[in-house]
């Protein structure tokens, strides 16, 4: 078990370093900032000195080689358009994503299963087609055009969420949320909503595949055999059993709800680190840019990791052929 | 060994008023049917028969013949688009037909259990040997969870299974084929049934585990007096476990009798062809193997009359007509209308 | 145990492709519409009442306008103009042409070198396969927007360059999937066959192998051209993927969104339906082009 955790790590590490390399080069070499942040009327010496200090002038290895010497020193450069740290303009920005994102998922799963479930065992019933139909518009449907659906109808027509920005936040354990006050969920639940939708269909349709391949199993003739509750075959022998694909993908789809935000975020204009790479993108902030994909994609490592982690916990037999082997 | 009162023929049609009957399971011109799109199959087609405490009883015949859809009959496991179309199970002398879905739970697993062919499917594979047992029996009786797993370690023992403390806590892959198969076994004994239906149990499991299984099954029905219903398509499986056997070809039955009677005289050709294609030590090296010509039908295309007539060596024109049961005074029934007389 | 009757009328797999496909109402109905849409897309210039970029034929007078009004010109906007003046159903027809092109171009290339590597991949094993596999699941770990999203900040805006961007997300999928037929056909006995007669690598890949391959891929097609379109419209509304110049749905979504918080609904609006319309037609008929071409359901 120790091994397969420290080859996976090694591995991680080389994907992150491959990585930031294609990502450092990608951006850096194409593009000049300069021509952006400085003003039309600076003359050939101002850029000069400005390419000179913002270290723009050396070879792109030696850029590299600085920009690496920076992240073992926790820092990925500063802000062009803002000019504090990268890296901790990007932390400023985090909680409110990762609140977004998570709230997301809480519903994507919350609802998901129980309407996956329902679909899977009455499939021909009217309230299992119109939950499948349900979840093909959400799967389809891209993400911005029912943000903008549900602004119009809950915020501009209705007028009973706001629109946009994010509710007024208080300190829990130090990292500003903005769920515990009434006025902060009103603003959460459209953002959340919105980004909720597309895994929501998703784990509805894997639910019921899920499901209505379970019940085919001779473990749930046996079951029923034994005389047990519709219940409890149900609720325990089919759960179980799906339950681990499903968490699997819960897991890695955790990441690219992360990813969408962005869309979510732009549109609601929830300040996260969505909108603040999209903002980046528009002004050419190389670090900032940098330093949010480099985020970004440690986070999905990690979370790869830890769903393969949780994986083998879960399902029994791989857990104990790999403590035999 | 067949008491000839539990060999009833089937156009009897008395059976005592008493509530409790004698007879652990008697059925009646049970049929059972599925509507699909392509036409209704009659998968149990007026079938009858009945079992005696302590007795085990052979339900012989090929796949599609019927016999597992008898059991689900049983059970009331038929799911759409199947379904009991008429007859009376009657259990003890009360008709399970009568009994609501919740009733019929009641029954399941506690005094009607079931065993089937594959035993790592049948156990659940993500669930713990403990869990799946007591919960067997938390659905029938308000057990402690303690007692349930005592009752538990005990039926693991009495199967034979070594170091039951041990494997009670146990996954089902940790499990050898034929050792699932026993704990499937103690599962279907926990609550002490009045039957148990097995589904070809041994079909998947070395010959050696086989004839292990098939012991203990015969020694526990024995000591605790339980009926049993042993399906399998194997004849040579019931002449050494049954007490006496009903064959079935497409949904019917075509023959019945006592082990002895149906093997060693068996009065339908299709009897008579299943014993000859067994290869036997007795024929000479290089002759060809018997074969029961053509195919089992389609139960969506049965041929009018005798089922068997396009495969029969002794078919003629009368047997476009269905023919009746014919029971004899050993009650030895066959269903047929040309019965092969003597030889065996 | 349930055996139907054989059937006995001898079809071809094209007629009996078609006749499954026509027993869903739904999928019908989507593919009607599908055609609508892209007879739209098609004959734009000729059926839209102005060209709405030809700037001679815009005025700024007519900005904002409700549906139903009358424009300077005399003639009626039904769905309304937008803040440039333009008329929104012609802007419509236009972008729709956009949303297309790039969807279903972006869709055939990507497919198209899926394909060649995944194949090769097959073919090649050993580690040539094994490393070609590695990018591949990487590459797939990661959501499609951000790859697009790093592309797209490094090349720019353009038209081009969002179809690369769209080719680059979606090469991978083919080539694991294709990759993964490509193994499973290779075991099977037709290939033996071939291979013991000596044929030609190529002919065994493109007469045998493909055909094969083929009906998940038409499945995958399908579905991807409907995730590409909604792909570009994110992008294109995030400011990021075609520029104003040459609208595609998505960009007109984006002009209009600052205009509905004060009623202006339309200008967004309207060409959102049209996207949803595209993109739940296609849907309706992949989703029944996989459920007919779908070999375990085959019956």
């Amino acid at each position: 078990m120790l091994v397969y955790i420290i080859r996976r790590v090694f591995q991680s590490a080389l994907v992150l370093f491959l990585m930031s390399l294609l990502v450092f080069v990608g951006v850096f070499a194409i593009g000049n900032p300069i021509d952006i942040l400085i003003s039309a009327q600076a003359d050939q010496k101002d850029i000069e000195a400005a390419t000179a200090a913002l270290g723009l002038d050396k070879p792109l290895w030696s850029q590299y080689w600085v920009f690496l010497k920076g992240v073992a020193a926790g820092d990925l450069g500063r802000s062009f358009a803002f000019n504090i740290p990268a890296i901790q303009l990007i932390f400023e920005r985090m909680p409110a994503t990762f609140e977004l994102a998570l709230v997301a998922m809480v519903m994507a799963v919350g609802l998901g299963i129980p309407l996956g479930l329902l679909a899977g065992l009455k499939p021909n019933s009217w309230v299992g087609k119109l939950i499948m139909t349900g979840s093909i518009l959400g799967f389809s449907l891209p993400t911005f055009w029912v943000g903008l659906l549900l602004i119009m109808v809950f915020a501009v027509q209705l007028g009973w969420l706001p629109s946009n920005g994010r509710g007024p936040t208080t300190n829990l354990f130090g990292i500003p949320v903005s769920f515990l006050s009434v006025e902060g969920l009103q603003h959460l639940l459209l953002p959340a909503l919105n980004l909720a939708l597309y895994k929501l269909s998703l784990i509805i349709r894997l639910t019921r595949a899920g499901t209505q391949e379970a019940l085919l199993q001779d473990y749930v003739k046996f079951a029923r055999a034994k005389g047990l509750s519709s219940a409890r075959v149900v609720g325990v022998h089919v759960l179980k059993n799906i339950m681990i694909p499903i968490v699997t993908v819960i897991g890695l789809e955790f990441g690219s709800v992360i990813a969408f935000a962005i869309v979510t975020e732009s549109i609601f204009a929830w300040p996260g680190m969505g909108k603040l790479i999209i903002d980046a993108i528009a002004v050419l902030d190389r670090p900032v840019i940098v330093a949010y994909l480099l985020v970004i994609v440690t986070i999905f490592i990690v979370i790869n990791l830890v769903v393969d982690l949780v994986y083998s916990l879960l399902d029994p037999r791989v857990r104990l052929s790999e403590s035999k082997g | 060994m067949c008491s000839t009162r539990a060999c009833k023929s089937s156009d009897s049609s008395t059976v005592t008023d008493a509530t409790i009957s004698p007879i652990t399971l008697e059925v009646r011109n049970l049929s059972t049917h599925f509507f699909t799109r392509e036409g209704v199959a009659k998968a149990v087609n007026d079938v009858s028969f009945s079992v005696a405490p302590g007795e085990i009883m052979g339900l012989v015949g090929e796949s599609g013949s019927g016999k597992s859809m008898t059991g689900y009959s049983i059970m009331g496991l038929i799911d759409a688009p199947g379904k009991i179309v008429g007859g009376n199970i009657f259990l003890k002398g009360r008709d399970l037909r009568g009994f609501d879905a919740e009733q019929m739970r009641d029954v399941r697993g506690n005094r009607i259990a079931m065993i089937f062919q594959d035993p790592m499917m049948t156990l659940n594979p993500v669930l713990r040997i403990d869990t799946q047992m007591i919960e067997a029996i938390q659905a029938h009786e308000p057990v402690s969870r303690e007692k349930a797993l005592a009752r538990a370690r005990e039926a693991l023992v009495q199967v034979g299974i070594p170091s039951p403390d041990e494997r009670l806590f146990a996954y089902p892959h940790q499990f050898s084929g034929g050792m699932r198969q026993r704990v499937a076994i103690a599962t279907a004994l926990l609550m002490k049934p009045d039957l148990i239906i097995a589904d070809e149990p041994t079909t998947a499991l070395d010959v050696t585990i086989q004839g292990q299984i098939l012991y203990e099954m015969q020694k526990l029905c024995r000591v605790s007096n339980t009926a049993l219903i042993w399906i399998t398509h194997d004849l040579s499986v019931i002449a050494g476990l049954a007490d006496h056997v009903c064959v079935m070809y497409a949904g019917r039955i075509v023959e019945r009798g006592s082990v002895a009677q149906v093997l060693d005289q068996p009065r339908h050709p299709y009897t008579r062809g299943l014993i000859d294609s067994v290869p036997s030590h007795s024929g000479t090296r290089g002759t060809t193997l018997k074969q029961i010509p053509g195919m089992t039908p389609s139960l969506l295309a049965l041929p009018s009359g005798c089922a068997f007539r396009e495969r029969c060596h002794w078919a003629d024109n009368t047997c476009r007509d269905d023919p009746a049961e014919r029971t004899d005074m050993a009650a030895h029934g066959v269903r047929c209308c040309h019965p092969l007389e003597g030889q065996a | 145990m349930m055996n139907a009757p054989a059937s006995l009328a001898v079809e071809s797999p094209w007629q009996r492709l078609r006749r499954d496909f026509m027993e869903s109402r739904l999928a019908m109905f989507g593919l009607i519409l599908l055609g609508l849409v892209v007879f739209v897309a098609i004959c734009a210039p000729l059926i839209s009442m102005q060209n709405p970029y030809d700037l001679k034929q815009v005025s700024i007078e007519d900005s904002r306008m409700a549906p139903g009004s009358t424009m300077s010109t005399g003639k009626t906007a039904l769905l309304g103009t937008d803040e440039q003046g333009r008329d929104l159903l012609s802007a419509i027809f236009y972008g729709l042409r956009i949303s297309l092109m790039v969807g279903v171009t972006s869709t055939f290339f990507a497919m198209l070198i899926g394909l060649s590597i995944g194949l090769f991949a097959a073919y090649a094993g050993g580690r040539t396969d094994s490393a070609i596999m590695r990018l591949v699941d990487i590459q797939l770990s990661f959501p499609a927007i951000l790859i697009a999203l790093i592309l797209l900040a490094v090349l720019g805006q353009g038209i081009d360059k969002t179809i690369v961007a769209l080719i680059t997300v979606q090469w991978a999928y083919y080539a694991r999937t294709v990759r993964g037929a490509a193994l499973a056909e290779r075991q099977k006995e037709y290939m033996e066959a071939a291979r013991v007669l000596a044929l030609p690598t190529a002919r065994v890949i493109f007469r045998h192998l493909l055909p094969n391959c083929l009906p998940p891929l038409i499945v995958i097609a399908t579905v991807q051209v409907a995730h590409a379109i909604a792909l570009e419209a994110t992008l294109s509304y995030l400011g990021i993927g075609v520029p104003v110049t040459e609208p595609s749905l998505g960009m007109l979504i984006r002009n209009g969104f600052e205009y509905m918080l004060s009623g202006k609904y339309w200008i967004s609006f309207y060409p959102g339906i049209a996207l949803l319309i595209t993109i739940v037609a296609i849907n309706l008929v992949a989703d029944q082009l996989r459920d007919v071409l779908n070999p375990r359901l085959q019956k």
